[in-house]
């Protein structure tokens, strides 16, 4: 109790005589806020990435690629591979006994983005006839479905609003083809809405290829996955990998999503740096200012914890007010805000995704704020404790 | 009379680089309660060093410090710190107040190492205010102060939580002769009316008339030491 109104009133004292100390103070609350700003909006990256990963992809769904194969990109499938995969274990099937998955194929086609120009590679996917019944969760939002057998191409809602030409009625040119927009979709808010779909068999007509790279199946539950698995690896005239749709969008982000967690925490590790030294600096000098009060409280029976506490005290809250405004900016800059993947990340092909400024998000930057605080303060207030009394009263 | 100080063949020495300079060679001292004791001599002679050590902001490098009945020299800088609280109240040259806090503020210091209630805290300042004749400047901040005013509000703080024992350094060493003779007064009453035991260091021979004695330090031993008749 006695300990507490102490250090309350050290605090106190050094808060009422912090207007002196404005300019040297507002250097730690801005450095700090810079280093929560840049650390909590690159790791909005990285949580808008996982969040649209986690949203793509069912568990009671499998993609079937050739063996080995990494990404999609990387796999192909011809004909009769896909005709011994419709005879798999497990997959959902409709009254008359047909099974229900899509064959797909892929191309890269080069858009130009709206902001800027740049010309980024956007994935076009050709599906099989039953789309609708492999993903329920796809939707026209404006115009109509393709048909198949014409140049026709459905886009993204995030391909749509990120580059040009994909208005419903434009004309997107490719190797050997025109396509004319007829419809744009979500698919709540998954990979896919950054990308375009058409009809497989057209789009294999068109560059006359007859393979395709991938089978999604839709299973009759999540835990058929392994019957199917198992009744394709069984079969010795396929060589192929079975991974559950979810799980393959995973595996898919994870290096980027690393690689942005990385860059957010060497910036944000070098700023932090930077902001520690900047606030040893700050209660250092406020420290010494205050050097002759100091030594009066000691000499009038003020312990030594009181004189820690209260720099420390000080030190805190000028992170904490750092701390909130960086993560404020940040939020109020950055969430939301659309950002696309450079080129593909794994078989994404070019990914947008939105920015997600969590809660979570905010509260670590304001603990890493706490922490610069803590340790910029630490010494100084050390200094203020072990200040040698009747030495420092001589000092005028 | 019963003595308050006793100090027993008490050296002190600095460390200044390699040499080790021995500042007080032995000194013997009482001080009784009650008594208003002056200490002067040139400077350097040590008066400030004595001062420390009877006022346990300092430890000695040998002999024996007992004052209000506890060897402060063998107190540890935690309880030595809670020691000051409780025994001894501060006059310093400059004043010390915390020129961020109000004159009432300032007083209420050392109140708040105490268990006192705020009201109690609050009617303790007044008093002591009252005391020094600055209630009516209570609100003002030290700059607002003449340096009179300002050393009363300190000698205010320092009898506030009525200590044992007041050391001053030198009290009127920045006051001008007249502002000078009404804190000599005020300490003066202070020792006579309110029997307050006062230690003051002083180069003022004026300022060592008002006190009931007077006691010289040279090159760190005791030389002469009178009493006055009250
Ligand atoms: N912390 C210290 N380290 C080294 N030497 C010191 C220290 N404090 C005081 N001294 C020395 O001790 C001697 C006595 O100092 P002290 O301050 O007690 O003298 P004083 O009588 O109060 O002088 P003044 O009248 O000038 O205030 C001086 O020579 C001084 O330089
Ligand atoms: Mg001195």
């Amino acid at each position: 109790m006695k300990m507490f109104r102490q250090i309350g009133a050290v605090t106190a004292m050094n808060f009422r005589s912090l207007p002196q100390r404005v300019s040297t103070s507002l250097v730690v609350v801005i450095g700090i806020a810079g280093v929560v700003a840049v650390l909590v909006s690159v790791l909005a990256m990285s949580t808008g990435l996982i969040r649209t990963m986690e949203t793509t992809g069912r568990e009671d769904r499998a993609i079937v690629m050739r063996n080995g194969s990494v990404a999609e990109t990387s796999s192909a499938l011809d004909r009769n591979s896909v005709r011994l995969i419709v005879d798999g274990a497990g997959i959902k099937r409709d009254e008359k006994g047909e099974p229900i998955l899509s064959a797909e194929n892929f191309r890269i086609l080069m858009l130009h983005k709206k902001a800027d120009d740049a010309e980024i590679s956007v994935i076009l996917r050709g599906v099989g006839p039953r789309l609708l019944e492999v993903r329920p969760e796809l939707k026209i939002v404006e115009g109509r479905m393709f048909q198949p057998a014409v140049a026709e191409v459905i886009v993204g809602k995030s391909a749509h609003a990120q580059f040009k030409g994909l208005n419903v009625g434009d004309v997107v040119r490719s190797r050997g083809a025109n396509w004319t927009v007829v419809g744009v979709f979500e698919t709540a808010g998954d990979a896919h809405e950054s990308s375009l779909i058409t009809d497989a068999e057209t789009l294999n007509s068109i560059d006359q290829r007859g393979a395709f790279q991938s089978v999604t199946a839709l299973l009759e539950s999540p835990s058929a996955f392994q019957t199917f698995k198992d009744s394709l690896s069984a079969n010795p005239a396929l060589a192929v990998d079975v991974v559950r749709e979810r799980e393959y969008y995973r595996q898919q982000s994870k290096t980027m999503t690393t690689i942005i967690s990385v860059i957010a925490y060497v910036v944000g590790g070098i700023m932090a740096v930077g902001a520690v030294f900047a606030a040893l600096n700050t209660m250092y000098s406020a420290v010494s200012a205050r050097l002759q009060e100091i030594a009066t409280l000691r000499a009038l029976g003020f312990g030594s914890t009181a004189m820690v506490m209260s720099v420390l005290a000080e030190a805190l809250v000028l992170a904490l007010i750092g701390g909130v405004i960086g993560a404020l900016l940040a939020w109020a800059f950055f969430n939301g805000n659309t950002v696309s993947t450079l080129g593909g990340a794994g078989g994404l092909g070019q990914l947008v995704f939105e920015l997600s400024v969590s809660p979570q998000l905010m509260i670590l930057g304001v603990v890493w704020a706490c922490v610069i605080g803590v340790l910029g303060g630490l010494f100084p207030a050390l200094r203020a404790a072990r200040l040698p009394v009747a030495m420092a009263l001589r000092a005028v | 009379m019963t003595a308050l100080v006793t100090l027993r063949n008490v050296t002190k020495s600095y460390v200044r680089g390699k040499q080790k300079v021995e500042v007080l060679h032995g000194v013997d001292l009482t001080i009784e309660t009650g008594e208003f004791l002056a200490l002067m001599g040139p400077s350097g002679s040590g008066k400030t060093t004595l001062l420390n050590l009877v006022a346990g902001l300092d430890q000695p490098t040998s002999g024996e410090v007992l004052v209000a009945g506890d060897r402060i020299d063998q107190l540890s800088r935690g309880s030595l710190s809670d020691w000051r609280a409780r025994h001894i109240g501060f006059i310093f040259q400059f004043y010390n107040l915390l020129p961020v806090l109000t004159a009432e503020a300032n007083v209420e210091v050392p109140l708040l190492l105490t268990n006192l209630s705020k009201a109690e805290r609050r009617r303790r300042v007044q008093v002591a205010l009252e005391l020094v004749g600055l209630a009516e400047r209570a609100r003002h901040k030290p700059n607002e102060l003449s340096g009179g005013q300002q050393q009363r509000v300190a000698i205010a703080r320092a009898i506030v939580s009525d200590p044992t024992l007041l050391v001053c350094d030198e009290p009127t060493g920045d006051l001008d002769r007249q502002n000078a003779e009404e804190i000599m007064n005020l300490l003066q009453a202070l020792n006579r009316s309110q029997n307050k035991t006062i230690v003051m260091v002083t180069h003022d021979p004026k300022a060592a008339e008002y006190a009931s004695r007077e006691l010289h330090l040279d090159k760190g031993l005791l030389t002469n030491d009178t009493r006055r008749a009250a």
